[in-house]
């Protein structure tokens, strides 16, 4: 059956795409074979293993504590209707939050197993599911939480993040693959979307002749070995994304190692098999589809219909307040220079909303938050929130005359912290309070972080540093990407911790370096807080953290790390 | 024995012969591996040939004696291995097969329909039992995103 573009609607603000009749039908349809699965599971027609298999591509892993259930946001677009639906679903199903991931999610924690499928038809009803967020399959595409809005963009990526999800989605041929396949999209020339530790990287490129295509990346991951992307294609014409991504996965399906689960990621095929020789064998599978499978200029521009402008108001650079307030108040100053960011209409401002408050668990959101967000969209920013990869959310189109009343009322909300981009806007996974992969806790370290780093001049004044903790090996909050690493580890029982330093998922990826021996759990708050004292004493003039590591290497930081136990 | 056949339930005439078993009368199976190192003996067989593929197989070895043949068997030895479903659909889309592409083993029911949209027309689970659910399960979607190789 071929799709059937009905133009995007007409909403008064919304500039997301929306649904036609077929995908509401297929995510109805999956409610309902998901509901059939869970009544025959609960009545004993299908085994542990099956149901496993059929649980994880609806979301749902099997926790400590509960069931967790993951939703997909797909590339991080979130109406207030669905907000708001997420709302309900974390006060009726759950304790009342929910919890942002990685890769632009949404989790919830406790809800109970036998009550999964009405979560499922209750998220179908705003358009949305939870399709694929789990299980060896393609998962949710990713992208730059500044899509369409930010000032280094080449072109939006968010139309092609969109063409891609509707390929991944009940793919019938790669929903059995060796392992989990994830895909992330950058437009703009930062890559905000940590697309070098993507199973597959897709950027928007111009070449020499100044038309727009896709550099293809491959072969990226975190995890237990971490590895960064290698370019495997340099150019791609539009019309071929689809063709392209199909033979990669047709080779990653016949020929990825399904004999150990720690090897059966496709950046191991990559490294065993050589990239230029995997690389041939996927240029030899595409030459053999391509013909067949080009999206055409109508479809398309269909799509980017979906994402065009919201109405943008000529006259806001006009407003002078915003200037005065940053005056009058140095708090609003100060947020404003870390929350939000420039954006490519003048006299508007891409917004963070930290949620990073000291005394919260990173990226937890509580249902009254979710409704009070989702109220302040719809005044201040077209009715579209986005998740960001390293767990906050973002307004992206905030007038500056707004900003002063905005920031007021996310200050009650608890969400003003002004953190973006400092050493307490830490990723960080459930850990050991929630995960039954955990090795440690991690959510109790960037805890006593805060609580270490509560001087915010302090912190504004040490910047951009990145720190990334994870409770296990597996890697899910990204730590040998953190400009500070912090990953827990078991050792006979107690929880102890790696510390590496100069990860960078952006531009200039880098895995980050060990500092030396693990450290008890105790002193890992002192360990961080040394190492941000050696930078701050060391460092040249506006030299970033990371820029120091990458200076000097980790030697100056070990010294006085290990000095001090 | 029965199976799933163009969405019907239909008797299975056919019969696996195990690579040291012997060939016997009426339409046969062979393991890939058996038709590789037997083709002229099985070529004079009077009844209809067939070949059965595991996930392993390279599916390209057997392109060119496709006409040769009425049956493929996609064997599952367990449901999570997905090769057999780029093979069934390098069977179908690929090289053309025209006669019955058969899931045997452990597939699960809940798979029938991605499998039908790689050209999978058979199927045969290990427990008869399954077979209501296949039928049901075969109608689990009405739309998708992709082109099915079988339409």
């Amino acid at each position: 059956m071929s799709i059937d573009i009905i133009g995007p609607k007409k909403h008064s603000h919304i500039c997301m795409y929306q649904y036609n009749l077929i995908d509401q039908t297929l995510v109805d349809q999956r409610v309902a074979q998901f509901r059939r699965q869970t009544e025959q599971y609960l009545n004993g027609e299908l085994t542990e293993d099956q149901f496993r298999a059929l649980r994880l591509r609806n979301g749902l892993y099997v926790q400590i504590h509960a069931p967790m259930l993951r939703v997909a946001v797909p590339y991080g677009l979130l109406s207030t209707q669905q907000l708001r639906k997420l709302a309900h679903i974390a006060r009726t199903y759950d304790k009342s939050y929910c919890h942002l991931t990685t890769r632009q999610n949404v989790q919830f924690n406790w809800p109970k197993l036998e009550q999964v499928p009405d979560i499922l038809a209750e998220l179908a009803t705003v358009q949305m599911h939870a399709i694929q967020t789990s299980g060896n399959c393609m998962r949710n595409t990713t992208t730059d939480p500044l899509a369409g809005v930010c000032i280094d963009e080449i072109e939006d990526p968010r139309p092609y993040c969109e063409l891609i999800r509707q390929w991944t989605t009940l793919h019938p041929e790669f929903d059995y693959l060796p392992r989990k396949f994830k895909i992330a999209v950058s437009g703009a020339a930062n890559d905000r979307a940590a697309t070098q530790f993507h199973d597959i990287g897709v950027h928007l490129v111009k070449n020499a002749a100044g038309d727009i295509g896709f550099s293809i990346l491959v072969g990226g991951g975190l995890g237990r070995t971490p590895v960064i992307g290698q370019v495997m294609r340099p150019y791609l014409e539009k019309k071929h994304l689809l063709s392209y991504l199909e033979a990669i996965l047709r080779i990653y399906n016949l020929f990825g190692r399904r004999d150990n689960k720690y090897k059966a990621r496709i950046k191991i095929l990559v490294k065993e098999t050589g990239l230029d020789t995997f690389t041939e064998m996927v240029e030899a599978e595409w030459q053999l589809i391509k013909d067949g499978m080009e999206l055409d200029e109508q479809r398309i521009s269909a799509i980017q219909g979906h994402f065009s402008a919201p109405d943008y108001d000529p006259s806001a650079p006009k407003d002078s307040s915003f200037a005065q307030q940053q005056a009058q108040h140095p708090a609003f100053a100060t947020w404003y220079k870390h929350n939000t960011t420039d954006h490519k209409i003048p006299g508007y401002r891409a917004v963070y909303l930290s949620v990073k408050a000291p005394d919260v668990p990173p990226g937890d959101l509580t249902d009254s938050q979710l409704d009070a967000i989702a109220d302040l969209a719809e005044r201040y920013s077209f009715g579209e929130v986005r998740s960001t990869h390293r767990q906050n959310l973002v307004f992206a189109d905030v007038k500056q005359a707004d900003l002063f009343a905005l920031w007021q009322q996310l200050d009650t909300l608890h969400l003003a912290t002004a953190n973006i981009g400092t050493a307490t806007d830490i990723i960080c996974c459930p850990g050991l309070d929630f995960c039954s992969l955990a090795n440690a806790g991690s959510i109790g370290i960037t805890k006593e972080i805060n609580a270490a780093l509560d001087d915010m001049d302090y912190l504004h004044d040490i910047g951009d540093v990145k720190i990334n903790i994870s409770g296990c090996m597996n890697g899910c909050a990204h730590q040998s990407v953190g400009h500070i690493g912090i990953l827990g580890v078991d050792k006979k029982g107690t929880e102890w911790y790696q510390i590496t330093l100069g990860g960078s998922s952006e531009n200039q990826a880098a895995i980050g370096e060990r500092l030396g021996p693990a450290v008890a759990k105790h002193e890992v708050t002192q360990a961080i807080t040394t190492i941000l004292a050696v930078y701050v004493e060391q460092r040249q003039e506006e030299e970033s953290f990371l820029a120091m590591v990458q200076r000097v290497g980790i030697d100056p930081f070990k010294e006085q790390v290990y000095a001090t136990h | 024995m029965q199976l799933i056949k163009n969405k019907i339930v239909t008797e299975d005439n056919w019969c696996f012969i195990s690579d040291d078993g012997v060939l016997g009368k009426g339409d046969i199976c062979v393991s890939l591996a058996r038709w590789q190192q037997n083709k002229p003996e099985l070529l004079s067989h009077t009844g209809k040939l067939g070949v059965r593929i595991g996930p392993a197989d390279n599916v390209a070895q057997l392109a060119g004696d496709l006409p040769k043949l009425d049956l493929i068997e996609l064997d599952f030895p367990d449901f999570a291995d997905g090769r057999l479903f780029s093979h069934a659909w390098l069977l179908r889309g690929r090289y053309g097969f025209k006669g019955e592409l058969r899931a045997t083993g452990q597939f699960m029911p809940d798979q029938v329909f991605y499998l039908s949209r790689v050209g999978i027309d058979a199927f045969k689970p290990a427990d008869s039992a399954y077979l209501p659910k296949v039928l049901e399960n075969l109608h689990d979607f009405t739309v998708n995103y992709q082109q099915s190789i079988a339409n």
